[in-house]
């Protein structure tokens, strides 16, 4: 079969919505147009109907006891950014301090920061050289102030997977409330907010072959009930959660797609899995001094993200993005211009930052992309280490640490 | 954002990648940036000792597709200046050469860093070597 071009590899950034997603949201385009809180007439009760069965299927997704705990968002920063505000509006009597991770996404982060701006305490706990946090750390951080753990449930930058049942565990044992933004693991792998102890989840449409513009947000009813304060205001729409009109096509493709991924996802995985370890050894085998960041085996399947040093990961980008999209941790690649926080947390040289490189499979990728993207990197890197002056005097046996850099 | 033609021509086709034998008369080298910034670039410059004149110069560069640009191109300039010349090349041509986004600005600046490193590092070691040639000409 041929390669189409651009191939696309970068599926944590976003994914291309799966053609039965899209056939299933047409009609409430064109046809089933109404407002779903159109309590009064078919067109309203229609609409009602699919945001219902919409619910059904991303609560199967994710284990949730019942549809009523599936409130429908803008997509993940806005699920972020309503569980972590809402719980700490809502429980602020009770406490002021938050348990967090280092390597949360932006939007966790920067709602953290807020929040602290506002009188919270947040502690920012690190994790491990392989992007895992040690539950017993996260236990030391709790205090009897503490009313909210959050903890991302798989990594967008490494794939590394938290122990999230554990945490579940720790979480009631303190009688902390436990929010998790699982917006890389849902569809992907297994999530169970009932075994794990999930009191909220944020979840979003675009990153499982839904559309962009629409995502959830799961808040427990029971054992125990969680409540949140709302952002929105206005109508009282999603049970007083979240007003506005929700986006029913959206939602109805985000169902379809969660219904989709639940049914395939042991074989996909397995399959994505497979193509990802064939890559990484294609690469690893071919290039010397290219070191797997994150965990090695409790990773997302479709996840791989490899520091090639010497060698600085836009140019590499560059030497392949006619053809291949891909992303990389170096400060090149970012607005602000800073290396990647989540490969610097690791622990690893802030060189090894600006090298790294994240392949992103998803559900359209074939053996031949990955043929050639794998055997199409080594060539650029290659390439770029007969340039790369780093290279030069590391072959002649010079230690880098040993040079005083004169940095601008 | 995207990169300037020019930028991908330097990217895709650099000029004069490499390094001078370590004993090769009248050449000064510039090594500016840090591993930890995400920018290196080595600049070596080869010198007539008598006339002054910039004969070949090569680069190596860590850094972004800018970065490598903006050193391929110092390289190009380079060569057929003087060492006076050569001091005059400032980061802002580059900047318009490549025309390069106010992101990559600092990327030219390395570059122009380079170049004056290059021509310091050849001063100390080539000067006297010229002052005495120039003796001898004149």
């Amino acid at each position: 079969m041929a390669l189409k071009f651009p191939i696309f590899m970068d599926s944590q950034s976003t994914t291309p919505v799966d053609p039965r997603v899209l056939e299933a949201m047409i009609p409430y385009f064109t046809e089933k147009f109404g407002h779903p809180a159109s309590r009064n007439h078919p067109f309203g009760w229609e609409a009602e109907g699919a945001l219902d069965t919409a619910r059904q299927q991303v609560a199967a997704l994710i284990g949730a006891r019942d549809p009523k705990e599936v409130v429908f968002t803008s997509g993940g920063t806005e699920s972020i950014n309503l569980a972590l505000k809402g719980a700490a509006e809502m429980y602020r009597e009770k406490g002021t301090q938050i348990v967090t991770t280092a390597i949360e996404q932006r939007a966790g982060l920067d709602v953290c920061k807020r929040l602290e701006r506002q009188g919270f305490e947040v502690t920012y706990v690190p994790v491990g050289p392989d992007g895992i946090v040690d539950v017993e750390a996260l236990r030391a951080a709790i205090t009897p102030k503490t009313i909210l753990i959050s903890v991302m449930f798989a990594n967008n930058e490494i794939g590394s997977i938290q122990p999230m049942a554990e945490i579940g565990k720790l979480a009631k044992e303190k009688g902390i409330v436990f929010h998790t933004d699982a917006t890389q693991a849902a569809g992907k792998i297994p999530v169970d907010v009932e075994a794990m102890g999930i009191d909220l989840l944020s979840a979003t449409g675009h990153l499982l072959y839904a559309p962009k513009g629409v995502g959830a947000l799961y808040v427990r009813r029971k054992n125990p009930r969680v409540r949140i304060a709302p952002m929105m205001d206005g109508g009282g729409h999603e049970r007083g959660m979240r007003s506005g009109t929700v986006p029913v096509p959206l939602a109805v493709g985000f169902g379809q797609a969660a219904e989709i991924a639940r049914e395939v996802m042991a074989d996909e995985s397995r399959r994505l899995a497979g193509l990802r370890d064939r890559l990484q050894d294609l690469i690893l085998s071919k290039v010397d001094e290219a070191y797997l960041n994150g965990h090695p085996v409790k990773r997302l399947p479709h996840n791989l993200n490899i520091s090639f040093a010497y060698v600085e990961g836009e140019s590499v980008l560059m030497g392949l993005n006619k053809d291949v999209a891909l992303s990389s941790g170096s400060a090149c690649t970012s607005a602000t211009l800073e290396p990647s926080y989540v490969i610097s947390a690791l622990g690893v040289d802030s060189e090894l930052a600006h090298s790294s490189i994240r392949f992103g499979l998803h559900r359209f990728t074939t053996e031949e992309e990955i043929d050639y993207v794998g055997t199409h990197t080594v060539e650029v890197v290659h390439r770029l280490r007969e340039m790369s002056p780093l290279y030069e005097l590391a072959k002649e046996g010079v230690d880098l640490k040993s040079i005083n850099w004169k940095a601008e | 954002m995207a990169y300037s033609e020019k930028v991908i021509d330097h990217y895709s086709n650099p000029r004069n990648v490499g390094s001078f034998a370590k004993e090769t008369p009248g050449v000064g080298t510039g090594l500016v940036g840090a591993p930890e910034c995400g920018d290196v670039m080595k600049l070596q410059i080869k010198v007539n000792v008598e006339t002054g004149v910039i004969e070949d110069a090569k680069f190596k560069t860590f850094g972004c597709g800018s970065a490598i640009a903006s050193s391929s191109l110092a390289t190009e300039w380079l060569k057929g200046r003087t060492v006076d010349e050569a001091a005059k090349i400032k980061n802002t041509d580059i900047v318009n050469e490549l025309k390069l986004p106010p992101v990559k600005i600092h990327c030219s600046v390395l570059a122009e860093d380079a170049i004056k490193a290059a021509l310091q590092d050849y001063k100390e070691k080539w000067s006297r070597a010229e002052a005495t040639a120039a003796t001898d000409a004149s």
